[in-house]
């Protein structure tokens, strides 16, 4: 009962690795590249988590740092990203990753 | 507030955090899985409460619900003719798929929970940690502070540039 009721490091780490692997499962199965974005994002959200928890429990700033930046590198990411997902769309007509096979128009 | 009050409230974060981002993967409905998102990013957002980072708490509302959510949703309606009503996404590789997610799942936690014997510094982060914040960004961190600024700025006019290009390049001819 101790366990389950003194949020320690384990929780956190739990939590972060059932996010990781979903969003590993979504880039891994689904063909909208939209919803591949999505699944990169909770993968960057449980390395976010992850490096927090060890901040917190090691009483240094390093890891609260750089997720800032992890969080600043999502956002750059992001905007490219679907700059590039809309260029897919107008040349391809479909955002279908399994459908993108040529580099040329 | 005593440590029961805190464990219930840390499950009840825990499980819209774990529960929204399984809706988010399985849900076929793209728009359904940009909406559970948001679920996925305020529990993420009360965990590092839970944490003691608010500054990175507050950051991942304004930037990922702020930012990146809404983005995500342009993205959405953007790629969808209006006359293709279903906004499903189709899936492949679902069982090599399911069979990785409980093996990274599985291995991940036997990690966690047998090897590392963790052991917690003596002094932990305790309350705000704004300040703190502020004075390593203005010291240690000063150079990477800029460069991510940098990095913003050539990102979003690489973006602005890529997504529109079409245009740019028919009045050339």
């Amino acid at each position: 009962m101790e366990m389950f009721t003194s949020i320690g490091l384990n929780h956190f780490l739990t939590i972060s690795a059932i996010l990781f692997s979903l969003g590993m499962f979504a880039v891994m199965t689904r063909k909208n590249a939209i919803v591949i974005l999505m699944g990169v994002e909770l993968i960057l959200n449980a390395a976010n988590i992850n490096f927090l928890t060890f901040s917190k429990y090691n009483g240094g700033m390093i890891g609260v740092m750089f997720s800032l930046f992890v969080i600043v590198l999502a956002a750059a990411e992001a905007a490219v990203a679907l700059a590039i997902v809309i260029n897919i769309f107008k040349t391809f007509k479909t955002v279908d990753v399994s459908s993108v096979d040529t580099m040329k128009e | 507030m005593n440590q029961l009050t805190l464990s219930i409230i840390f499950y009840v974060f825990a499980a819209v955090t774990v529960l929204s981002a399984a809706f988010v993967v399985f849900s076929k409905n793209v728009i359904y899985s940009a909406f559970a998102l948001l679920f996925t990013f305020f529990g993420v957002a009360a965990l590092y409460v839970f944490l003691s980072s608010d500054f990175i708490a507050v950051t991942q509302v304004v930037v990922y619900v702020g930012g990146i959510l809404v983005l995500l949703l342009f993205g959405v309606m953007f790629t969808n003719t209006i006359m293709q009503t279903d906004l499903k996404t189709d899936v492949l590789h679902v069982v090599p798929g399911t069979i990785l997610l409980l093996l990274m799942i599985a291995g991940m936690l036997y990690t966690f929970y047998t090897t590392g014997d963790w052991m917690p510094g003596d002094v932990q982060l305790q309350g705000s940690v704004v300040q703190r914040v502020g004075f390593e960004t203005m010291s240690r961190y000063m150079l990477p502070f800029e460069m991510a600024s940098i990095v913003l700025l050539v990102a979003l006019l690489g973006a602005a540039f890529l997504a529109r290009y079409d245009n740019a390049h028919k009045n050339e001819h």
